[in-house]
């Protein structure tokens, strides 16, 4: 079904979502929040630009977006899926628990902030180009990994990556000396077991946004971890 | 009844919006209104203003104060006031349309004026200097007073209310502009005041902003040893006035100015690669300690031909900028740049502490 939301406010709109069944698609999209916030079992197709906080919360809903995403993409999400074709803005899957965000652009800063796991549930958020400052700041679960694909010339993940992380995997497509972490992590590049992992995970990304997965893992991979036992050895206090 | 602001502290959360073109092409406000409202629920009703340059070319040599006043004895107070160190070529109420969301009015009136010369001579001072000196002086002692816009060939306009609401209260389509800027404001537990809101303007410099600064105090402290008085205790006025003063009276450019009020950490200097850049950078820290500016910003300056958009070094507000042709746009949001212009092209999100600046091509005529 076609929404036009133009002059539709975001209560509106969450509400006619939330009223019909099957898939969506949402024309002249222009800055409203909260889109498919909590919602499971739909498929939402945005065209035009939502507004901060799109599916957050979301619960096992498909969301994609053809255009640029604003801040806070997945907040919080449980389960489910958020595609988007263009960039992301700041904070995007802030204490995300479950399910996938897939970017073919780039992501603005603090990205993964506070990513987390919880019994099967381990969320993915893979990110196309670069990442700015703060990425997987105080990550304590999931998967976050950047591809640096059509960044230009910045770098992979700008300043401070990883502050603060202290559970969960990143994964970025470069050499370990390329990117500059902080001190108390493990930083190596990708074994066997990551790269089955890494050809997991990248098989629907791939496949969203057209590209040959065989090209995207024939790279160097730095893997970063944390010392999850001790993850703030020397930072506060000797201890 | 409630107290005025300046009399209690006020953080906020807000939106803001610009946008030039590079050939000088004048525009009506009417754009720029309509780009705020995608941002409506960044504001809380309490707060909104818009900066126009360009909008009084008839008077361009003159500066135009735009003043609120509580009553008509106050107004001939400050009359005689200017009447002794300017010459007013005119005088009147700024035009406005009533309607109901825009309540409690103040009286509003704009003055082109020129300090007199025999004045300036008397006091060995610049006009610029004189202004400033003329509008601390108005708004510190003259209570029930309060110049809000001081530049030559542009304007500030702001009231409490929705910025879509108090654009349309100043009959904003009905002025041309080469650029403009725009505030939604959110001041959390406030008695909102029609002075308080932004932009805060001195001289031609004007400034919008989302954000709460925390270094507040030690930037006012340092700032009113230079003669500024921060009549509001609002984060946005210790702001403008900072950049009057390294601009104006330190002279530093934009770039080296925005290096100041955001500069990068100390660790972030040691890693740059280019030994002058590292330099310049410790120079400056070490020159302005007092004036960087912590805690979240993004903030726009409006500045005679051009602006200047600016985020805090750890980028804690969002801030996008955008292109279509001989337009720049910056705003809060993406979605207000596609409100005005659906087609921008190059949209991207400057990194925190990194200045973009736009001015007017050379030879246009502004």
């Amino acid at each position: 079904m076609t929404i036009d939301v133009k002059d539709m406010d975001y209560k509106t709109i969450n509400e006619r979502l939330r009223d019909e069944t099957g898939g969506f698609e949402l024309i002249n999209c222009c800055g409203q929040r909260f889109i498919g916030a909590g919602m499971s079992n739909k498929k939402i197709n945005i065209k035009g630009t939502p507004g901060n906080a799109l599916g957050a919360y979301l619960n096992g809903a498909f969301i994609t977006v053809d255009g640029n995403a604003q801040d806070a993409v997945g907040d919080t999400m449980n389960a489910g899926r958020i595609t988007v074709h263009g960039n992301i803005g700041d904070a995007a899957g802030y204490a995300m628990r479950g399910g996938q965000i897939f970017v073919k652009g780039s992501a603005g800063y603090r990205a993964g902030i506070h990513m987390k796991a919880y019994r099967e549930k381990s969320p993915q958020l893979i990110i196309g180009g670069s990442a700015g400052s703060f990425l997987g700041e105080y990550q304590a679960g999931g998967v976050i990994l950047v591809l640096g694909l059509a960044r230009g010339n910045r770098p992979i993940v700008s300043n401070f990556p990883c502050t603060g992380m202290h559970g969960g995997k990143m994964m970025l497509r470069c050499s370990p000396g390329e990117a500059r972490l902080p001190e108390g992590l493990k930083v190596r590049s990708a074994n066997d077991e990551d790269s089955a992992q890494l050809k997991k995970i990248l098989l629907d990304y791939c496949e969203a946004f057209g590209y040959d997965i065989n090209e995207v893992l024939d790279h160097d991979f730095t893997v970063i971890e944390p010392y999850t036992k001790d993850p703030y050895h020397q930072m506060y206090v000797e201890n | 009844m409630l107290p005025k602001e300046g009399d209690v502290r006020i953080p906020s959360g807000c939106a803001i919006a610009a946008v030039i073109s590079k050939s000088g092409e004048r525009m009506s406000g009417e754009d720029i209104i309509k780009a705020m409202v995608p941002m409506h629920e960044r504001s809380n009703g309490l707060g909104g203003g818009f900066a126009g340059y360009g909008i009084y070319p008839e008077y361009k040599d003159h500066y135009a104060l735009h003043m609120f006043f509580d009553s008509r004895d106050t107004r001939k107070s400050c009359e005689a006031l200017l009447k002794e160190g300017f010459e007013i070529y005119k005088a009147e109420r700024i035009p406005t349309r009533k309607m109901p969301a825009i309540t409690d009015e103040p009286m509003i009136w704009r003055y082109f004026v020129s300090p007199l010369g025999s004045v300036l001579g008397d006091l060995q001072l610049d006009e610029n200097e004189f202004v400033v000196r003329t509008v601390m002086k108005i708004n510190t002692t003259l209570k029930g007073a309060y110049v809000f816009s001081s530049g030559k060939n542009m304007g500030t306009f702001k009231a409490v209310g929705y910025p879509e609401d108090i654009g349309a209260y100043y009959m904003l389509d009905e002025y041309a502009g080469y650029s403009w800027t725009a505030h939604g404001r959110y001041p959390t537990n406030t008695p909102g005041w029609w002075g308080g809101a932004h932009p805060f303007t001195l001289l031609d410099r004007s400034v919008v902003h989302n954000g709460e600064i925390s270094s507040y105090d030690a930037n006012r402290r340092f700032i009113e040893m230079f003669g500024y008085s921060c009549t509001l205790q609002t984060d946005t006025e210790v702001i403008t006035y900072i950049m009057d003063y390294l601009l104006r009276i330190q002279g530093l450019t934009l770039g080296e100015a925005a290096s100041v009020v955001a500069a990068p950490f100390w660790s972030t200097i040691e890693n740059k690669a280019d030994p002058y850049e590292k330099e310049k950078h410790r120079y400056l820290r070490m020159t302005f300690p007092s004036l960087l500016v912590t805690g979240p910003f993004s903030i726009i300056l409006g500045f005679d031909g051009g602006l200047m958009a600016l985020n805090d070094r750890l980028k804690l507000r969002s801030m996008v900028v955008g292109e279509k042709n001989d337009r720049v746009y910056i705003a809060s949001e993406e979605a207000a740049i596609r409100m005005i212009e659906p087609d921008a092209e190059n949209i991207w999100a400057p990194a925190g502490g990194e200045p973009v600046i736009v001015r007017v091509k050379e030879g246009a005529e502004i």
